[in-house]
This record gives structure tokens, sequence and C-alpha cells, in this order.
């Protein structure tokens, strides 16, 4: 595998004769501080240790041979706020405002790391990317989307420019007839990262093979599975890669217009695409005739408005037209008709982001990565019961147990893993079992689950797969467009149902009306969102239906989780010291000074204040 | 107040000239909307038809897109919202007196906001806090072990605070 | 002639034209894949899944409605798990619903109903809970019932694709979608029309005309009443498809008949004040000729129409004619002229209509259209609730002896006739204003080129060397499209029809239901309703307004002439502009 060629070289940035300018050098710096400025580490305060820390680099004369950067996300959002310091590669993670004066002081004054502070197992070597070799949690990754995130400050040009950035661009504006382009997308063998994984070099074959005229190019970032933020990363730590991406997309199918489509949630994420979006205009990276070529192509952003479904393409470029986000039935396909009316390709953030790298190091060589059907790599957003949770970069094949137990870091708290779910609220729950599934397109769907947009979540054995599922359905449920039948109402009889099983009220007939409910509204739904909704219901029941059954007949809920099906009781350990007596807010809790209580079952409502307060193990739950 | 608003609505129809200037000048709806919500707070009716009319865009449909989109609020809403618990716990701990403090004191009903714009009342189902029962949440704050006097005089320190900023 | 594709249906070969749909061309070769939100006039929105279908290869259902054939497809429309597929669509859709089928005014008649009974739903897996908002009883017209509403759409694309008024929209979303107006505001205050097309293509009864049966038979069974009655011409043409006769069939004799059986002591016939319109439109126009008025005039007879313009095109005021609409100048005349004529109280009079028509309810309470203090019409039924009611006094409607109308204002020519008809106004116009004008008679009195269900259409008449250009638009989507010529152009035409309905007043929204396996506002059902009229006028030996006797005695014994004082007051109006909700006026824009 070629890796060689992604590392960042500095030199050359004249490609065919077309020159691409760099504006400043950087000055010569003793120590280069990259900051993570993703949005979970702003929320932990990183801001604040950005000033902090410029006050103290300028206190001790600092300030000439340290630089500093933002970055985007580094995907440690578990460990955050992260900073790494180069050379060194050391990386800090949870640090405080306090941390600061100490890090300046030993680590870039007497060039002795804070230990204490350092993340740490620095045993493995990424030769991918060495920057980012020295932790565990990154060592099985392989950075291609997020290659640039958290190297390069993501507010400069100049940075992008200098690991190659608008390199794939300019070569293929001298060096690649559209055709070309699309022919080496193809032989990619890239996928949609979207969910569907539909074949990119195809989609961008029909939308090229559409007589010419007014074309769009969509940029899809309208991520919204519960938990997912990749592509809100890829965006905030690199969003010239997906621009650049795009404009060359623009070329291949002969646009010359693109909307990025982002969900107005993430400010952070539109505030560095439109200063990304000015600075490739004045670089002439955008606009009429760019780099001097006779192809011109711009790019405007527009906003959503807070419905999930948007991400459906047919509902997303509804949006854009100013109307309901509601999907309508394809075919036609937006590659024929689209937005407007016109022949429009769309992709994800993660698809537009692999172009450049594919163009740039070639198909072939991007085909080399992954399994036989699925090529590259895959980003997950990697949480719930798991030691590392942040944004994991895998090459397709990698298996469901080195992500959770090698790069997650397997389960805290001695517990144990009882399944991971996949693809977020379209996906499926998968048990032990199917651990040494390789992640591919296939291979999770013949477990029962899918790909999706990259949502991965773990859950161990205090977890309901009925509440879990449940979840889901609550989730999918709401965010249903209400266009047709089978998804706005059966996905409420589907959460009536499940509701009524979490509260102990079900029936063993309600397992098969799930079931049946579940296999027709995916196959008759209009669009993905109802035909992946059973999807977490389906998988639970396959592979748990125990815990249904459970549930149903015993009512029983064996997580604990299921409040309706919960006694607490007081047993031996008791010593009378009144403790839950006084913190049970509805008195249902009886019993003399010094001697064993007794819970009310009539008057319980199962708060679990009692359980909480014992400091005897004297409440017990079951 | 109201030049405020003229002002505000002067912006708005400055915005609106623009898009009708682009090409496929309906497909900047939701992007008015964003923008009279930036300006307004939340989408008031007036601004809503207006909107219409000069976009040239049926209000039914503007109605449409404004009610599917969740980020777009169709009644004004507080700086602080007020959710009561209602919960078991909080029930049987005097939550309906605190409710009725509250509503007494701001002269809203539930899913009303304060004239002054400062408080949006909610109820709520379990917070989870039932051990400080019964219990409200402003924001994301949770505030427990209330009655009558101490949610009034909780109340009074939010106005303060928001005198001061 | 394109080239034949072979598909397989159901595993038996079949060779089809290619470019359309699984469901249209299933329909050529005799399956009938049932079928919810779709309607041939409106876009296709694929959203009920009704008419689902297995296309092998495919990994789910697709609706055949959208879905294109191509050639080798393999389909399947009847398999075992299509069919429980469909089943459990239709219950979830009957789970959600008030399932009060006994005191529904659409039972018997509805598609819902109906799909059921196929699915072959007999118990219900998936109850839960039900939407419920009330009804909307607020408008004069046209009352809204969310309820019953299932959500195929087919009422906001009428209401934006056909007629493009816009009123109604999808709001909010998921299982809480409501079709309602802007802001969910009272129909009464909306910028709905009341042309009841939404009420026409609605599957359920989610729409419904203001129903005012009850009310009639009261007045009816009271003696110190003299109830007087008229229907509209295309309630003739169409009534007996309430029956369960195919459309077309003329049955103005048995309504004539079951009217006078219901209670009324005098049956007139609103062909009669069409007649009378005809007279005093054509003066007008000719008036606006001669003395260079405003042109092009723009005909008034439709009340839809009327409240469209009075809001949307108030520019269009001046243009429009001031005569009022038959069923206006009708109970006008029933309550002074005909009261005089056999000497009663005109109070004593109570005036009903029978319309093909629900917006005639919204007009006949203008406030302007009052005659000396008295509403003029004091009732206005549909002709679903006429033949209701006929239906529920236990009249033999079909087997009924035919009866006439009474003088003197119950008598017609054939150009009354055809008013019902898209073109109709136009062509009986042109008839009275030849002669008018030219003093000679028009001898090819049929103009053909304003006949037919074509969107707008153009013809034009020399008079005494002077062209003169008319047009004609029906549905308000076509209107709006003419009126936006007009605007840019006024010179272009002299004369413009405008009807509200799809097809005219034949296909109004107080039409009856379209029955079993047929489509609301079929155009195959609007040609026959039209056709009976054209050969009602064919088949009269009077065909010209102004050779009507009843007409000449009116104006020689009361009216004067055409356009006299005494005309002006009971037979012409004024329009204003209207604001409902959603209008603001121009000057508070600036």
């Amino acid at each position: 595998m070629g890796f060689q060629n992604t590392e960042t070289k500095n030199s050359g940035n004249i490609h065919f004769g077309m020159r691409i300018e760099r504006k400043a050098t950087v000055p010569e710096v003793h120590y280069k501080i990259t900051l993570c400025d993703g949005t979970s580490c702003i929320r932990k305060q990183s801001k604040q240790i950005h000033q902090i820390l410029d006050q103290e680099l300028r206190k001790r004369n600092l300030k000439e041979v340290v630089s500093v950067h933002l970055s985007g996300c580094l995907g440690m959002c578990a460990k955050g706020p992260i900073l790494i310091i180069n050379p060194g590669y050391v990386m800090y993670g949870n640090i405080t405002e306090a941390d600061i004066p100490e890090i300046v002081e030993s680590h870039l004054v007497h060039d002795t790391p804070v230990a204490r502070l350092m993340v740490e197992e620095n045993h493995l070597y990424n030769r991918f990317f060495r920057i980012f070799g020295d932790v565990d949690f990154f060592g099985k990754q392989m950075r291609i989307t997020l290659r640039n995130c958290g190297i390069i400050d993501p507010e400069n040009i100049d940075d992008y420019l200098s690991v190659r950035g608008y390199e794939a661009l300019a070569k293929v504006l001298t060096d690649m007839k559209p055709e070309q382009v699309v022919s080496e997308v193809k032989k990619s063998g890239l996928r949609g990262r979207g969910g569907a994984g539909f074949p990119t070099g195809m989609k961008w074959e029909f939308t090229a093979k559409q007589p010419a005229g007014e074309k769009y190019v969509i940029c899809n970032a309208d991520e919204g599975d519960p938990g997912a933020f990749m592509d809100r990363s890829a965006i905030e730590g690199d969003p010239h890669t997906v621009l650049e991406g795009m404009i060359i997309g623009g070329y291949a199918v002969g646009s010359s217009r693109g909307v990025v489509y982002i969900r107005a949630e993430y400010p952070l994420a539109i505030k560095r695409l439109e200063k990304a979006i000015a600075a490739a205009r004045e670089h002439g990276f955008l606009g009429q005739n760019i780099l001097g070529s006779n192809f011109s192509f711009d790019i405007e952003i527009r906003l959503g408005a807070g419905a999930f479904v948007c991400g459906e393409e047919t509902a997303l470029i509804h949006s854009i037209e100013g109307s309901r986000g509601m999907p309508r039935p394809r075919p036609p396909f937006p590659a024929v008709s689209g937005l407007f009316g016109r022949p429009t390709l769309i992709n994800n953030v993660e698809t537009w982001a692999n172009i450049p790298v594919i163009i740039l190091d070639g198909g072939e060589w991007f085909s080399g990565i992954g399994t036989q059907g699925s090529k590259g790599t895959k980003v997950f957003a990697l949480a719930g019961k798991v030691r590392n949770t942040g944004l994991v970069e895998v090459p397709m094949g990698t298996t469901l147990r080195e992500i959770v137990f090698d790069i997650g870091g397997g389960i805290p708290n001695g517990r144990k893993f009882k399944a991971v779910q996949t693809g977020g609220p379209s996906g499926g729950c998968l048990p032990e079992p199917y651990l040494d599934t390789p992640i591919d397109y296939e291979s999770l769907a013949k477990a029962g689950s899918i790909m999706g947009s990259g949502g991965m979540i773990v859950i161990d054995e205090d977890s309901c797969m009925v509440n879990i599922a449940r979840f889901f359905i609550e989730f999918t449920q709401s965010e249903s467009c209400g266009k047709c039948a089978p998804c706005r109402e059966g996905t409420r009889r589907m959460l009536e149902i499940l509701t009524r099983i979490t509260e102990g009220k079900g029936c063993p007939e309600d397992i098969d009306k799930l079931e049946r409910l579940g296999a027709m509204i995916k196959k008759s739904s209009l669009c993905g969102l109802g035909q992946s909704a059973p999807n977490p219901i389906l998988s639970t029941i396959k592979n748990f239906r125990e815990e249904y059954e459970e549930h149903v007949n015993q009512k029983k809920c064996r997580a604990g989780v299921c409040a309706a099906m919960l006694s607490y009781t007081i047993n031996d350990n008791c010593v009378g010291c009144g403790a839950c007596k006084r913190a049970c807010p509805v008195n249902a809790i009886d019993g003399t000074r010094k001697e064993k209580h007794h819970i009310d079952p009539n008057k319980c409502i199962k708060c679990g204040q009692c359980y909480s307060v014992c400091k005897f193990s004297a409440v017990a739950k079951a | 107040m109201v030049e405020m608003a003229q002002e505000k609505m002067d912006e708005l129809r400055t915005f609106i000239a623009a898009c009708m200037q682009k090409e496929y000048s309906d497909s900047y709806l939701i992007a008015v909307l964003h923008k009279a919500q930036e300006l307004f707070g939340y989408l008031p009716v007036e601004v809503m038809d207006e909107v219409a009319q000069r976009m040239n865009i049926p209000t039914a449909h503007l109605w449409g897109v404004a009610t599917f989109y969740h980020y777009f609020n169709l009644k004004p809403i507080g700086k602080y919202v007020i959710s009561v618990c209602l919960g078991t716990a909080c029930y049987v701990k005097g939550a309906t007196e605190v409710l009725e403090a509250i509503k007494r004191e701001l002269g809203v009903e539930i899913g009303q906001t304060t004239a002054d714009n400062l408080f949006t009342l909610h109820e709520a189902r379990c917070l989870g806090a039932c051990g400080i029962a019964p219990v409200i949440m402003i924001n994301d704050k949770i505030y427990g072990e209330l009655d009558a006097k101490k949610v009034v005089a909780l109340i009074n320190q939010y106005r303060k605070t928001a005198q001061v900023a | 002639m394109d080239k034949k594709i072979t598909i397989y249906i159901n595993s038996k070969e079949y060779k089809v034209s290619p470019n359309q749909t699984i469901m249209q061309a299933a329909d050529h070769l005799g399956f009938h894949i049932p079928r919810l939100c779709y309607h041939p006039k409106l876009s296709i929105e694929g959203a009920c899944r009704v008419c689902i279908v297995e296309v092998e290869g495919m990994r789910n259902f697709v609706a055949s409605c959208a879905y294109p054939v191509s050639d080798g497809m393999k389909i399947h429309t009847n398999t075992q798990e299509l069919r429980r597929a469909r089943r459990d669509i239709v219950e979830l859709l009957v789970d959600n619903h008030p399932m009060d089928c006994h005191t529904c005014e659409r039972d018997g008649n509805c598609e819902l109903q109906r799909l059921a009974s196929s699915m072959g739903i007999r118990a219900r897996h998936f109850v839960g809970q039900r939407k419920q908002y009330g009804r909307d009883l607020s408008g004069q017209a046209v009352i809204r019932d969310p309820d019953k509403c299932i959500l195929c759409g087919r009422c906001v694309r009428m209401c934006s694709e056909i007629q493009q008024v816009h009123n109604l929209t999808q709001a909010h979303r998921g299982f809480d979608t409501v079709v309602m107006p802007a802001y969910n505001m009272p129909m009464a205050e909306s910028v709905c029309t009341a042309c009841g097309q939404c009420i026409n293509v609605c599957p359920t009864a989610a729409f419904l005309e203001k129903n005012y049966t009850q009310e009639l038979f009261e007045k009816l069974n009271d003696p110190n009443l003299i109830k007087v009655a008229q229907f509209a011409p295309s309630v003739r043409a169409a009534i007996g498809e309430a029956f369960g006769l195919e459309a077309g069939h003329n049955m103005e004799g048995q309504l004539v008949a079951a009217l006078r059986k219901l209670g009324f002591n005098y049956v007139f016939d609103t062909q009669f004040s069409a007649d009378l319109t005809i007279m005093e439109e054509a003066t007008e126009f000719l008036e606006r000729i001669q003395n260079k008025g405003k042109l092009p005039m723009i005909t008034s007879c439709s009340s839809a129409w009327m409240k469209c313009m009075e809001q949307f095109y108030p520019d269009l005021i001046e243009n429009i004619s001031t005569c009022k609409s038959p069923m206006s100048m009708q109970s006008a005349l029933a309550k002074t002229f005909f009261a005089q004529k056999i000497g009663v109280d005109p109070k004593k009079i109570f005036s009903v209509a029978a319309m093909c028509c629900t917006a005639k309810k919204y007009e006949a309470a203008r406030p302007e259209l009052d005659v000396e203090g008295m509403r003029a019409t004091d009732i206005v039924v549909t002709t679903r609730e006429i033949a209701w009611m006929i239906k529920s006094a236990g009249i033999d409607f079909l087997n009924i002896e035919p009866e006439t109308q009474d003088h003197p204002i119950g008598m017609s020519s054939g150009a009354g006739v055809i008013f019902g008809t898209t073109g109709g106004v136009m062509e009986a116009s042109i008839r009275t204003a030849y002669e008018l004008y030219t003093g000679q008679t028009l001898v090819d009195i049929e103009v053909e080129s304003i006949r037919g269900l074509k969107g707008i259409k153009e013809g034009k008449v020399v008079m005494d060397g002077q062209e003169i250009r008319v047009a004609v638009a029906h549905g308000l989507g076509n209107a709006c499209k003419l009126l936006d010529v007009v605007r840019k152009d006024p010179g272009r035409y002299h004369f413009v029809e405008i009807m509200g309905c799809p097809g005219g007043c034949v296909g109004g929204g107080g039409q009856p239901y379209a029955g079993v396996n047929s489509i609301p506002l079929d155009e195959d059902a609007l040609m026959k309703r039209a056709e009976a009229l054209y050969s009602i006028d064919r088949a009269k030996t009077i065909r010209r307004s102004y050779d009507n006797p009843d007409i000449q005695k009116l104006y020689k014994e009361y009216l004067q002439r055409p356009g006299s004082p005494i005309a002006h007051k009971l037979l012409h109006t004024h329009y204003k502009q209207k604001f409902p909700q959603g209008i603001i006026p121009k000057e508070a824009l600036k």
C-alpha cells in the first residue's frame, strides 16, 4: 500500500505549470502546539485554555518561537480538551486552565513533558500518519478522510496548501478530462459514505452523462444520527478537503454550481466553511476560470432547520428549494432530475473528503485499501460503554472487535460487553458472536445491521435491549416526515407497543406484531428513513429475543432499566439508620429506628433514591 | 420597543430584497425564516405574512415550511425556560403549589411566555431528581426542594441577573 | 408509435408501451391495483403506499403509481406478502381514523371504507393513539374535519396545483401532520374560495360542504312559507349519478317532480335567470364596446372565482361584469317580481337554490346581494345534499313521472342550459350579443373552439366587421394563467369567461361523489355531463336567450329593458378587494 504518497509534502506545489500561491511562509519555530478546537472541546473550555496559553507564552517571551494552531476535532472527545506539542508528538488530555502554566514552564522552557497530563500508551507506531502514532487510540486507525484534521489550522488556507491542498484540483484541471476523473473515481471503488453505500463513480457517471446545461453538485452535511459527528468534525477540521472534492466533482460532471447543505445546529462548522469558501475564492480555487482554466464553479451554503429526514437526498433537495423536506419517489433520480429539476450529484461530506486523495494517489491505490466490495476507510463516532470514545477512522475490513476492544479500549468498570449498535437509528444491534464481523457494507448488512453514516454505540450488560430499541424508534418516529403511511403510522404503533412492553404491559403477541409491522415498514416505506427505521427493533428481537420474552412473560428487565418492572426491597443488611426513609419522596418506607425498614410496593414510585442513599447495600433492586 | 421592531423589520426587508434578486428566489425561504428568527427570536404571524407577500410565496406554503422544521419557533421563547416537574414524587411533594406560584408570579399559563420575553413556562415529566422533589429546571439547571415562597425568590433572582446583563 | 416492450405481470407475459408507470400499464391490462393518494390530474405523491407491487430484483416494494415499466420487468401484484403489507397499511390508516362510519356523511361513499373492505380487514391489530383535532365549522361552504384525514394530500395538491388558491398545506410533521390553512386559521378567515374541489377529491370526509338539509326539511314543513326552488343547469346533468346512473343522464323533469314532492310550492329554474344574465351581460358588454368602457369584460357567474378575484386580482375589479350570478338574479326576482305577481308578502317567500356548487353557499351570504333588506337566497344545497334529501324523503327518483318548471320565471332557452359547462356562458352571450349588435341572427350558433376541456380556449366572432376576441378558462389555476396574460396585455381579448371549477359547473364542488372504481373529476364523466347539457340545448326550439318568451315578458312587465335602472337595482352588484389573513394591503407593504 502506497502510504508514503500521502505523507505531508511541503515541496512541489507547482503542478503541471499551474502555480498555487502560498501567502506566507511559516517562521522558524521551536515548538508547534495544536489545540483541539472541535465543538466538544470548546464546550470543555478550550477557548479559555487558548487565552491562558497565549498569556503564558507572552509572559515568558515565547510567542516568537512557539506557534499555536487551532485544529478541528481530533476525535478524542472523551479526553478533551486535547493539546498536542510537536516535535515529540506529546499529547495532553483532560487539561484545565490551571495546567497551562505548568505545561508551558516544564515542557516549553525546560523541555520536560508533564507526565501526569499525557495521554498514555505510547507504543504503537502509525506510519501512515506518524504524528498520531503515539497513542493506542489511533493505532489501528488509518486516516484518509480525517488526514488533515488536527494537523492543519482549518481556518488557514495556507496550512491546507502545505499538505498538498488543491493539488488534486490542479491536476484534474490540467491533466485530466472529465471522463478520466469519473473513471478514476469508479476505479477507486469508493461507495457513498452517507449510509446506502451506492458506488460513487456510478453516481458521477449518471450525472455526467446527462445532457450539458445547468447541473448541480451538492454536499450533504445534514448529519443527524444521535451521537454521530463525523461530518461535523471533518468540516470543522478540514473544510478545504470537502470543497476541493466538490470542485473536482463539478468539473467531472459538468456543473458550475455547488451547494453545501448543512444543519443549522453546527455553527462552528458553518463558520469555518464560510471562511474556507471565501479563502478559496480569493485564491482562485472557486469562481470564474479556476486556476486559469476555462472551468468555473462556485459554492453556496444552505442551512437546514432541524429535520433529520433532510439527510435523504430528495428531501434535502426539497429543503434547498425552500419547501418541506419530504422525500419523493424515485425515479427520477437526482442525477436526472434533482435540484430545481436539473441533474444533480449529491454526496455526503465523508465521500467528498475522499476525492482529493483518490485523484492524487489514484483510484488504484485507493482500491488497495479495504475489502473486496468496500474500499477505503470509514469514520465512526465511537460512543457508549467504551473506554475511548471519539472519532475512529479505520480501513474497511477492520473487525468490530478491533474497534471496540483495541481502539476503544474495551468496556469500562469491568462490565460485560453485550452488543454494538452500528448505523444509528437506521442500524441494528450486533451481539458477541458478530464481533469478528469485518466492517464492510455487505458483511454488516448480512449480520442484520448497516454501515449507515457511522454511528457506533457500545452497549454493556447494564443496558436493556428493549429500551434501546425503544429509544431509536422514538427518534425515527419523531423525525418521520409524515408523508408515507407505513412510516408515519407504523413507527408510531411500534413505539406504542415497545412502550407498552417496557412498562410491563406487553403481551406475547406484541413481539409478533413488532416483527410484522417492522417487515412491512421496511419493504413498503417511501424513503430510506422508513425503510430502515425498524432495523434496531428487528435486530434486537432477532439477537435478544429472550429479553423481549422476559419483559412480556415474566415482566422482568434483566438489566434493571425498565423502572416499571423493578421492585425495591430492603434486605437483612438494614441497620435501621433511617436514611432511606428520609430520602423517600413519597413516604413509601416505614420502620422504627435501628430496626429493619420496609418498602410499601404500592406507594413506591421506583425513583431509586433509597438505593442510592443506603450505605449498607440493604436496598435491593430486582 | 416599536422602533426596534421597525428597525428589525427593515433589516429583514433588505435581506428579502437581496434574496429576491437571486435566481430561484423561492428557494431562499428557509434562509429568510432563519433571518427572521434571528431578529425576532421566533416567527410572529405578521412577520410570516410579510415574508410570504414579499417573496410571492403562498402563506400556506410558508406555514407548512415553518411548522415542518423544528428549528423554527412559532411562539416567543423566553430567555429562561422554566420546566416544572410534575412526576409522581414532585406531585406528592407539592409540585402543583409550586406551579401555581410560578403562574401567579409570572402571569402566564403553561406553554406561554411572559410579556418581557424573559420566562417561558413548561411542564415536564420526571426529571430524574426525585430525591430533591419538588424540582424545576430553568434552562439546564435543576433546582430542588422548592416551595411557593422559594420559587418566587428564585424567579426574582433570575430577573435581577437579566437586568444586570 | 413507441416500440412495445415486454413485461410480466404475475408471471404472464404482456407487450406494453414504454414510458408509462406500472399502474398505467396494469390498468390497461385489466389489473386494478388498489390506490389511494393517486389522482391522474395531480402530481404523483407516492405517499399512501397502497399501490405497492413487487418487482423482481428490487429489495423493496415499489409504488406502482410512480415506477416506470421497463423491458423484461417482472411484476407481481398479488403475492401473499404484498396482500398482507397492503392490508396492514390500510389498517394503519383505519387505526388512526374515528371509525364512526355509521354517523359519517360519507358512509357508503368513502374510499377508505371500500379499501378496508376489499383488503379484508376484519380485525384490528395495531390500535393505539388516534388524532383528535376537532372540526372547523367556520366556513360558510366548506368544513374541515382533520380527524378523518388520512393525509393522502389530494386536497392540498388540488388546491395548489389545479386551483392555485394555495389555501391548504400539510403543517407540522410525522404523526402530527395536519392539513390546514396557514396558521391553522379558520376556513372562514382564510383565502379559501369555497370552490369545494377539496371535497371532490377527498377520499374520506375530511372536507365536506356545510350541510343545510335538516334546516331545509324544517322550512319545507312550515306551512306559512311559500317555498320556491331553483336548480342549476348542471345539477340535472349529474344528479342521476347519485342514484346509480352513468354520467350524462338529463334528469331535469324528474328533479322538478322530486322538488315538488319534497314540498316546494314553485319550482323554477336557474336556467331562466341564466337567460336573463345573458341579456344583461350582453348589453353591458356592448355598452363597454360602444362607449370604450373597461375591457376585457370578465364574467361574474362563478362564486369561487369572485372570491378569488377579490383577494388575488383586485386590480381587475373594473373588468368584472356587474351582473349578479344567475342564482342571485333568480332569487332577487322571486322576492320581488314573483311575489308581486302572486300577491304575497315577499318575506313569506323562502328561496332555495340547488346548486352543483359549494361556493354558492358563500355567495348567498354576501350582504351586498340582499334585496330590499331581505336575504335573496335563503338556503343553498348542493347536488349531493338534494340527492340525499330525495332519498331520505323516500322519493323514487328514477321512476318518477317527469314534470315541467313553473312560469313565470322557470322556462329557459338552450342558451341558458349550456351555462353549466365551460365555454357555455361565452357561447350563449355571443348568440345574443351578435343579434343585439348586428340586428341579425347568428346562424352557426355552436361555437366549437370554446367547447371542450382544454384549460384555456380562445375564439373570435366578427360582428359587423369588428373582430371580437374571446377567451375561456375553467379551474382557478387556468384562470390565473389567463388573467396573468390579461394583466400583461389588456387589449388581447374583449370578453373573458371564467369558471372556478374544472370543466365549469358540471365539475362543481357540490356534485355527486365518484362511484366505485371511478375517479373524482374523471374527464369522461365531465364530458358526459357537458354533453347532456349540449343535447338539451340542441333539442330546444328556442336556443337564444332573447327568444325566451318569459324573458321578453319579464322585461315588458317589470324590468323595462336590459340595463334599465330597475334591472340594475335587482340584477347587478359590485365587488371590492378582500383581505383574508395572509393578504396584506399593498400600501402596508411599502
